[in-house]
């Protein structure tokens, strides 16, 4: 249970490609942290033409809204949000060469279908094991909508940060497989 | 009577924000400890052990366990024998959280208006529940309630006729629905009876019993022990990466209903399971 796959962002079509559903990663490099408002005011700002703040392509969309920083930490406890909340804007950014989003939780047939179609990977991160999470992330930078707090989108620098593959490139679903294999019929 | 000044329970409720959001109770991690044991997934367990690693950072550091600290919801019994005095209870709890969010580093997560959406910036307003109770004392009851899982809870009015396995149904479907969202291994709160709004409350104090404890009606309990039974067939496990273990407890609470009902409320509670309670 030790072999894990090395991700070094940014990530190309193969990088994911190569990714199977329920492979263990650990990642390096920069994510993107967004949550429910700040996907919400990046698609306004699609829909009205102005460019990001972020460019998209190749990166990793973290869905979390970390706690305030203790003295002496870069950043406070930081583990996953749900992820079904941001179904109706992931396709968008998936489409501009977004490369994967981490989250916790099912996605929707058409944010499946997209990273099917695009070639996105969708990865689980251990929601509430956020103390442990954070020990990974080694600089933090506000980028965008300051004003929105826990919910302004952040540029983390992680190192070795740990997720598991939930939805492949092929349109595997490891809560589907995973679920599958422990059921017991009543 | 018996006087006490709001500014005890100001103090009271900062700590105890602090308290229950840094330090998982024992209770917890015991049941964590044999889900541990239980869990068959070599997958889940891993989830399990990262869980309760989690847990001894928090307490070692004293850092919140998860960065989602809740939705502050206060539990009140206050004895008949008790003077109130200061400022309006409800203004002192919400002084309280304001202080206990802000020193204790934890995330502000209250939006003012649900449709405009500006955070308060503070965490307050709490959700204040009041009982009267016949003593000289004042309970109070804290629980930190995470977004996701508070998001997948479902209450229903069900029929008489769809009875015990209604209710099991209903129950087990919500926890099938909900999936890995809530973040598994929950808790799941249960209540059956009453109205509509107080089966929803029933369900939430389900959910602040000593985890696993169990119903001390019979009845009660053996439809605890079934709930919990059929849950765990569902495969779900920790996290929703498939397992043994999708709940840690099932917690039933009943109130006698309408010859027309059979109210059903399940509130679902996620691993990172943190109320405390302080009697003044």
């Amino acid at each position: 249970m030790t072999e894990y796959i090395n991700l070094k962002t940014p990530l190309s079509d193969s990088d994911v490609e190569k990714l199977e559903t329920g492979d263990k990663v650990r990642i390096s490099g920069i994510l993107y942290t967004a949550r429910d408002a700040a996907h919400k005011r990046l698609v306004e700002m699609i829909e009205s033409g102005k460019d990001l703040p972020i460019d998209l392509k190749g990166q990793l969309l973290y869905y979390v809204g970390p706690a305030p920083a203790k003295p002496g930490y870069e950043i406070g406890p930081a583990g996953p949000t749900t992820s079904y909340r941001m179904d109706t804007y992931t396709p968008t950014f998936i489409k501009m060469g977004l490369k994967g989003t981490i989250g916790k939780g099912g996605r929707s047939e058409e944010v499946i279908e997209a990273m099917k179609e695009y070639k996105a990977v969708y990865l689980a991160a251990v929601g509430g094991a956020a103390a442990l999470i954070a020990k990974r992330i080694k600089k933090v930078r506000i980028i965008a909508f300051e004003d929105l707090g826990p919910e302004a989108i952040r540029e983390l620098e992680v190192e070795n940060f740990p997720a598991i593959v939930v939805n492949d490139t092929k349109g595997n679903d490891l809560y589907k497989t995973g679920s599958d294999k422990y059921k017991i019929p009543s | 009577m018996r006087q006490i000044n709001t500014e005890e329970i100001t103090d009271t409720i900062e700590k105890i924000c602090v308290d229950a959001n840094y330090n998982l109770g024992d209770d917890l991690v015991v049941s964590l400890q044999n889900a541990l044991n239980k869990e068959e997934s070599p997958l889940g367990k891993e989830v399990i052990a990262q869980i309760l690693e989690n847990a001894e950072i928090g307490k070692n550091e004293q850092v919140p366990v998860c960065q989602d600290t809740g939705f502050a919801v206060v539990f009140v019994e206050i004895g008949q024998e008790v003077i109130i005095e200061g400022q309006s209870l409800q203004e002192a709890i919400n002084e309280g959280v304001r202080r206990g969010y802000k020193n204790g580093y934890l995330r502000k997560s209250i939006v003012k208006s649900p449709l405009d959406r500006v955070n308060t910036g503070d965490n307050t307003p709490a959700v204040i529940h009041t009982d009267i109770v016949p003593d000289d004392k004042l309970k109070i009851t804290f629980i930190a309630k995470g977004g996701g899982c508070e998001n997948m809870s479902r209450t229903a009015m069900l029929t008489p006729a769809q009875g015990r396995n209604g209710v099991i149904d209903f129950v087990v479907n919500t926890v099938k629905d909900a999936g890995a969202n809530p973040c598994p291994p929950i808790i799941v709160g249960v209540g059956l009876g009453g109205t509509f709004e107080y089966v929803t409350l029933l369900s939430k104090k389900a959910i602040l019993r000593p985890v696993g404890s169990h119903n001390k009606d019979n009845n009660t309990a053996n439809l605890e022990a079934d709930l919990l039974e059929e849950i765990n067939k569902l495969g779900i496990g920790p996290q929703g990466f498939g397992g043994k273990i999708t709940a840690l407890a099932v917690h039933v609470e009943t109130y006698p209903c309408h010859i027309a009902s059979l109210p059903v409320a399940v509130n679902i509670e996620c691993h990172s399971h943190r109320p405390k309670s302080i009697v003044i």
